[in-house]
């Protein structure tokens, strides 16, 4: 432990809020992933200044600094390398103000993204972006990870809900960039930060976009014989002009397991399941689900299930949201997986998962946003079988190449982080990754602001790199 | 693939270059060799919702293929896609087809150093590394040229109706709509675009107590303001609002405030890591 970092931070932190026994270090080594770094101390900040002298002290000492939401990453993006500085910030979980005539509202970093939706709903508005961990993640991590979920299919991942930032940089300043004006001057600072994985700053404010609640919606969902013709459906759906709500896909595997759970009376003789919503204005809905029903039974759908209630809706849609928790009953372990492809290609991507799972003796469930094309493979699994984390990491890269050689990319909304920083070359050239790195440089020319993610070694910047264990890059 | 090979030669390693694509919104930097990028749309994938097309297509002429396929693009009409997205102004449909920025997927450019780099990726979702391509949306060419650009399209809806109605006050008619794609107010009177299906619109404009028009009123030109959007109804004289946008077209002159110095240092150092030299539209202020 660093006692002079510790004294600095606590000369700005109250000691109470600056963590150094070991159990919590440990905690905070790592995120909702399985790679395991080092914390050197954790603090607790309220306030921008707080996080401004947490900033100042770690760099003044030349040690690295990692802003943490909620820790549900699952890219290793929030772990920490080198006995880093971490700078929590699910203490600053106020909403400062909401502009409800307007539809945006300043929060600070540690508002969860769910308690930020209930919040707001008595005014008819939610924020759009939905991940699968809602109830916990924090609004500050959807900013470094611009993250999705099943409804930024028509609604757009984070990024498109941010209008501004507070934000500071690795020299302790403090920046607004963007804000609820529409056109601010100059390059868009603030669209470069949303997805920076924590490397340019630590953001303090966040001004998101609010979106109405739909008047109407519909949930629906079909069954197939075949993953194919429910991977036809989607991209039918798509080229006929609609862009639903949401569009899920679940597999075989996933469907017993999470009927298994909730007892939903899905049907587990079905190959594939797509849950669609459609929202918005009544008729409108109304002709979308009529042509949606149309173009499923077309492709061999063989029932189509119409939430006739609020209560039943909830019900598919809980099937969907806690597929994770139900796959629990199948084996201890899972590894998530993350890539997107274009849609005319999930059948072929999906055929190639399922035979390298089988390749590797591994047991694969999909549920994943097929709308987007957003890929979600399962690989579930008992890690106090020998050998099997190697099996998985195998797999799991083999999936991850099969996607980027179909034309797809490395993440739809997991981001890169340690996780798959060494694969970023598969989808960038040294030039590219290059103007990335440059990107970096110019927001953070210390190098301290959680460094060693995202961009390989060659583009690091003189980054020391350090793959920690458990990740498989 | 469009070939970016003789582009990226034109725009060389070295000395100052500009870019110009019709001209319409400014127009290359005056008494600097000039550079044009490659045109045409090289293809549409309806049922990705994505076009690849070179950044010196004329947008019209981009709407005109896509809507062979019932699409769109979110683009502002006239000019080139490439000047579009370098100067990254909406048009006045912001409110419902959402800013710019959110329309770039992918985009190869040719940087100051004269290679074509790629930022983005092919897919209408990603968050594979940092995102270059908000940063490349109104960047006004300082960071490199656009040479090809894969482009988020939208479906073309079913119907489509401007409507107006008097009011002195916008937001009682914008609070009462579910998504319009446009609300304007020019101090006296609110328009609305309103798209979907044909009941609904209906619905929607006898809620409001809003007349079907012919289209929008036209914009002053005097300037272009960018206001908190509830400070709308602080403007006087002859203007019309974005209301829910906060963008403001009036009659009068105006200058923008001023950035903060450390987000002004912040953006030359973006500018300086790109184009250390500023041989890429020098002189113009980004």
């Amino acid at each position: 432990m660093n006692g002079a970092l510790v004294a600095d931070l606590c000369a700005v932190i109250p000691s109470d809020r600056v963590h150094t026994n070991a159990t919590e270090l440990g905690l905070y080594g790592r995120d909702a992933s399985n790679i395991e770094g080092t914390a050197g101390v954790v603090c607790f900040p309220l306030t921008v200044e707080e996080v401004q002298g947490a900033v100042r002290a770690a760099v003044r000492h030349g040690v690295p600094f990692v802003a943490r939401g909620a820790g549900t990453g699952l890219a290793g993006g929030a772990v920490p390398l080198h006995d880093a500085v971490v700078i929590t910030t699910t203490k600053m979980n106020r909403v400062l103000s909401v502009d409800h005539v307007n539809r945006f509202a300043w929060v600070e970093p540690g508002v969860l993204n769910l308690d930020l939706t209930r919040q707001v709903s008595p005014l008819g508005m939610h924020f759009a972006p939905d991940p699968s961990s809602q109830q916990s993640c924090s609004i500050g991590g959807n900013v470094a990870n611009n993250s999705g979920g099943p409804h930024c299919l028509a609604d757009g991942v984070t990024a498109a809900h941010i209008l501004g930032l507070e934000v500071v940089l690795s020299d302790g300043s403090v920046v607004v960039l963007g804000g609820p004006e529409p056109e601010i001057d100059g390059l868009d600072l603030r669209g470069a930060f949303v997805g920076s994985e924590g490397m340019f700053g630590v953001a303090t404010k966040v001004c998101v976009r609010l979106t109405q609640n739909p008047p109407a919606v519909r949930t629906m969902l079909m069954d197939f014989s075949s993953v194919d013709a429910g991977a036809h459906t989607v991209s039918a759906i798509i080229a006929a002009g609609m862009v639903p709500a949401a569009l899920e896909m679940m597999d075989q595997l996933c469907v017993q397991a999470v009927e298994a759970y909730i007892h939903a009376g899905l049907p587990l003789d079905a190959a594939a399941v797509l849950l669609v919503e459609v929202a918005g204005l009544p008729h409108g809905v109304e002709a979308d689900v009529q042509r949606i029903v149309d173009i499923g039974r077309a492709h061999g759908a063989r029932t189509v299930r119409i939430a006739q209630d609020e209560a039943e809706r909830a019900l598919l849609w809980k099937g969907r949201k806690t597929a994770f928790g139900a796959i629990a009953r199948i084996k201890p372990n899972y590894y998530l997986h993350d890539t997107v492809v274009p849609r005319r290609v999930l059948p072929d991507v999906l055929r190639q998962v399922y035979d390298i799972a089988r390749r590797h003796d591994l047991l694969v469930l999909n549920v994943f946003h097929a709308g987007d094309g957003n890929l979600h493979p399962l690989l579930v699994f008992d890690q106090r079988e020998p050998g099997v984390m190697d099996r998985v990491h195998a797999a799991g890269e083999e999936i991850v190449r099969a996607s980027v050689a179909a034309g797809g990319v490395l993440s739809g909304e997991h981001g890169i982080g340690l996780e798959k920083r060494d694969f970023m070359p598969l989808m960038f050239d040294p030039a590219d990754l290059e103007a990335q790195a440059a990107m970096r440089r110019a927001f953070d020319p210390t190098g301290l602001a959680n460094p060693f993610k995202v961009l390989p070694s060659a583009a690091g910047c003189g980054d020391l790199q350090h793959v920690p264990d458990g990740a498989w890059v | 693939m469009i070939d970016l090979a003789d582009f990226a030669e034109q725009v060389g390693t070295d000395g100052p270059v500009t870019i110009s694509g019709l001209g319409t919104r400014g127009g290359p930097q005056p008494g600097v060799r000039c550079v044009r990028a490659p045109d045409g749309v090289d293809w549409v994938q309806p049922d990705e919702m994505i076009v690849c097309c070179g950044a010196g297509t004329p947008v019209d002429a981009l709407v005109a293929a896509l809507a062979e396929y019932g699409q769109t693009v979110a683009l502002p009409s006239g000019g080139t896609v490439g000047g579009a997205l370098s100067v990254g102004r909406s048009d006045v449909r912001r409110l419902g087809y959402g800013p710019v920025r959110d329309v770039l997927l992918q985009a190869r450019y040719v940087s100051a150093a004269g290679e074509v780099v790629k930022a983005g990726g092919p897919t209408v979702k990603n968050v594979s590394g940092f995102d270059l391509c908000r940063l490349l949306v109104g960047a006004r060419g300082a960071l490199g040229f656009l040479g090809e650009v894969l482009l988020r399209t939208r479906p073309i809806p079913a119907a489509s109706q401007w409507c107006c109605v008097e009011a002195v006050e916008p937001f009682s008619t914008f609070g009462s709509l579910h998504r319009p794609v446009s609300v304007l107010w020019d101090g006296a009177r609110v328009w609305v675009l309103l798209e979907g299906h044909p009941a609904d619109i209906d619905q929607q404009a006898s809620g409001a107590g809003l007349q079907a028009v012919d289209g929008p009123p036209p914009l002053p030109s005097g300037s272009r303001r960018s206001l908190h959007p509830a400070d709308i109804v602080t403007c006087s004289g002859s203007f019309i609002a974005e209301v829910g946008v906060g963008i403001v077209h009036h009659a009068d002159a105006w200058s923008s405030p001023p950035r903060a110095a450390r987000v002004d240092s912040l953006a030359r150092a973006v500018r300086h890591e790109f184009d250390p030299t500023g041989r890429c539209n020098p002189g113009l202020d980004v």
